[in-house]
């Protein structure tokens, strides 16, 4: 793996609260009506994108995740500002509007979407890998799932499956504590969900994915082993979402304190602790740091504000490759 | 009579019924705990407790089996899809086992569940979250289709779902659950299969059903000041399909426009079209017009959607084209 330096932490320092400040301001244009729709917010969860870029080689490394999902392309290299025009439902979105919120993709990044049917994206993944093991790519995806996801047959058809074939792939399960209102404990008779892995011989564990060096050690080990031919992992991230499942999520579920308890821990505090301990910046350079994540995040408003909507030619011109396709008329001339 | 939301109308539906058969419980994701992803189970768990009102993993392939085959062995369970777009990951229990089993065991097994929750779209939600698939069940033999669109014919229309013996599809909709309406105080049933004349009128039909029939009511009342007098049908039931009440009426009228939210390849509206001209067409004056969502998955920009869906100005020019207007 890359060594974590300096200039890693302050990497992280940046990026990873540049991608908070970019979800507070969505949550902000959201209650503005600007973007609507669904819109799940990855407040806390930071760590797992920060960490999983260090291990990959970004040349050729794929991800695929589901519906929380706008932060992991900007981490892959999308434009931000083009993020949020897509939230924005504007022409010059990554999807050109087609998608929303919980559709992002990029072909060219190798973010493989966005998914917004829970569990969904998981077969996907693996079949990402098993093209770059059929054309020797020597390339590995991430397949990002959530606890809740875990739950699903797709997971568990296709662990067996990616085992059985070695495919390239590393399953990150992102475990927040849970699935809309529903805790971990309260969704299967066990809580330990890299276990899961075990009935797969499948290599597998948990992390304390707060921290992105945690994060990065073992997504580092788990694509080696893929890159090598050896096959898929199972990790089980563990990390907490501060914010509500969506925006009109009552959280009734847990306690403010526990929310707390989280935020002590947060994984952007704790990159910029050991900033200042290990005095990789002074405080003037922190705050230009943040000066700057501020500026990028109203560079990106100021464009999705003034990026023009789509044509209506466009919901069609995108479904079929075939340019002539014979769309059916669906309202009266 | 008095005044409940749509979300109430199906709680009430629900526990009134859990009172007085045993054998029912409510199953699927945050319906307990959370009192439903949209409230409609609300209170239930406190009443009736964790045997009978249940929360779910994300597993919809298996509480859809779990629901059948419980159902082959006593219960007459009410299985809640978040939405239906999710129905898709189980659709193959509903089709494959729900649908076929009295049939195929030669009549021994009847699977008396009723799979709910709701359908077609809701704001910008895009692609995954905005289908309408009332035609892919309603053309399955096996099963019957509901679809109310307002809280009276939700309550009793849930209710003789969760009576009748064989397996109900009950579509509601996320953009329904706030509706006020009157429901009446005791107890009521509203019979499957039966439609009704909502609006009264005699140049023209339009038939509809769900939460989009609001666009016909509201074309309807345009029309009417500029003296064109819309007969508006809510089927209600989808199957089986009250043909008399559309035939009556178009018999009356002599012109029919369909509306349905639904992609417009092989949908309800066509399977109505195909009825009318085959029983009168001797009735109609010009040929019927339909009018759905776009050919295309659902867009997520508003413009776009707009576009996509259909909307009272719609009907309005498709009234209006039947007239020759
Ligand atoms: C098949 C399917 N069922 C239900 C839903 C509704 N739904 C959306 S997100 C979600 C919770 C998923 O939780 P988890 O996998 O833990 O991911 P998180 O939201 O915590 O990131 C549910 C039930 C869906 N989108 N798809
Ligand atoms: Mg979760």
């Amino acid at each position: 793996m890359k060594k974590i330096t300096k200039k890693t932490y302050l990497n992280w320092y940046e990026e990873m609260l540049f991608w908070r400040k970019f979800e507070d301001k969505l949550a902000q244009v959201y209650i503005q009506q600007k973007v609507r729709g669904f819109l799940h917010l990855y407040n806390g969860q930071e760590a797992i994108l920060a960490g999983s870029l260090h291990a990959m080689d970004l040349t050729k490394d794929k991800m695929i995740t589901a519906y929380r999902n706008h932060v992991q392309p900007i981490g892959m290299g999308v434009d931000p500002k083009r993020v949020m025009a897509e939230l924005y439902g504007k022409a010059t979105g990554t999807s050109q509007g087609l998608g929303g919120s919980m559709h992002i993709f990029s072909k060219e990044h190798r973010f493989y979407g966005g998914h917004g049917i829970v569990g969904g994206q998981i077969p996907l993944g693996a079949g990402l890998a098993f093209a770059d093991q059929y054309f020797k790519r020597d390339a590995v995806t991430l397949t990002f799932l959530g606890d809740g996801a875990a739950r699903q047959g797709s997971l568990h058809e296709t662990l067996n499956m990616a085992m059985l074939w070695k495919l390239p792939v590393v399953f990150c399960v992102e475990n927040n504590g849970y699935a809309m209102g529903t805790s971990v404990a309260r969704t299967a008779n066990h809580v330990e969900i890299w276990k899961l892995g075990l009935g797969y011989d499948m290599p597998c564990g948990a992390v304390d994915a707060m921290n992105p060096v945690k994060v990065a050690e073992a997504m580092d080990e788990a694509i080696k082993r893929a890159r090598k031919g050896e096959g898929p992992s199972f990790l089980e991230l563990k990390t907490y979402r501060y914010r509500g499942h969506s925006m009109s999520d009552a959280q009734l579920y847990r306690t403010k304190e526990e929310v707390e308890e989280y935020m002590k821990i947060d994984p952007i505090t704790q990159v910029l602790d050991v900033i200042q301990k290990k005095k990789y910046a002074t405080n003037e350079e922190i705050k230009a740091i943040d000066k700057r994540v501020k500026e990028r995040v109203a560079e990106c408003e100021k464009f999705a504000e003034e990026s023009p909507f789509p044509e209506n030619n466009i919901m069609y011109d995108t479904v079929y490759e075939q340019e002539d396709y014979p769309f059916l008329a669906h309202k009266p001339e | 009579m008095k005044t409940i939301q749509f979300r109430e109308a199906i709680a009430e539906a629900m526990s009134e019924e859990m009172r007085r058969d045993e054998t029912i419980y409510l199953m699927g994701e945050e319906v307990a705990e959370y009192n439903g992803a949209y409230k409609a189970s609300k209170g239930m768990l406190d009443e009736f407790g964790d045997k009978r009102v249940i929360d779910t993993p994300i597993s919809e392939l298996g509480f859809a089996g779990i629901g059948i085959g419980s159902a082959m062995n006593g219960n007459r369970p009410i299985i809640e899809f978040m939405t239906f777009n999710f129905s898709l990951v189980g659709i193959d229990q509903i089709i494959n086992n729900a649908a076929k089993m009295r049939q195929m065991s030669g009549g021994q097994f009847n699977i008396p569940i009723v799979f709910r929750g709701p359908t077609a779209s809701a704001g910008q939600l895009a692609a995954t979250h905005s289908q309408a698939f009332e035609s892919w069940y309603a053309n399955c033999p096996g099963l019957k289709v509901i679809v109310p669109s307002n809280p009276k014919d939700a309550k009793g229309l849930l209710k003789s779902a969760i009576r009748d013996d064989d397996p109900v599809i009950f579509m509601e909709s996320e953009q329904m659950y706030g509706d006020k309406g009157e429901v009446p105080e005791g107890e009521y049933v509203i019979p499957i299969g039966v439609a009704e004349v909502k609006r009264e009128g005699k140049d023209v039909t339009i038939v509809s059903f769900g939460k989009i029939i609001k666009e016909a009511y509201a074309a309807a009342e345009e029309l009417e000041k500029e003296n064109i007098s819309c007969e508006i049908i809510d089927l209600r039931t989808i199957r089986p399909m009250d043909h008399k009440t559309i035939l009556d009426s178009v018999k009356k009228t002599n012109r029919l426009v369909i509306l349905e939210e639904a992609w417009p390849f092989g949908n309800i509206a066509t399977e109505i079209t195909y009825q009318v001209q085959s029983q009168a067409f001797d009735y109609l004056d010009a040929p019927i017009v339909k009018i759905n969502t776009a050919d295309t998955p659902a867009p997520y920009s508003p413009g776009l959607l707009k576009e996509w869906l259909p909307n009272s100005a719609d009907v309005v020019k498709a009234v209006k084209k039947v007239l020759y207007k």
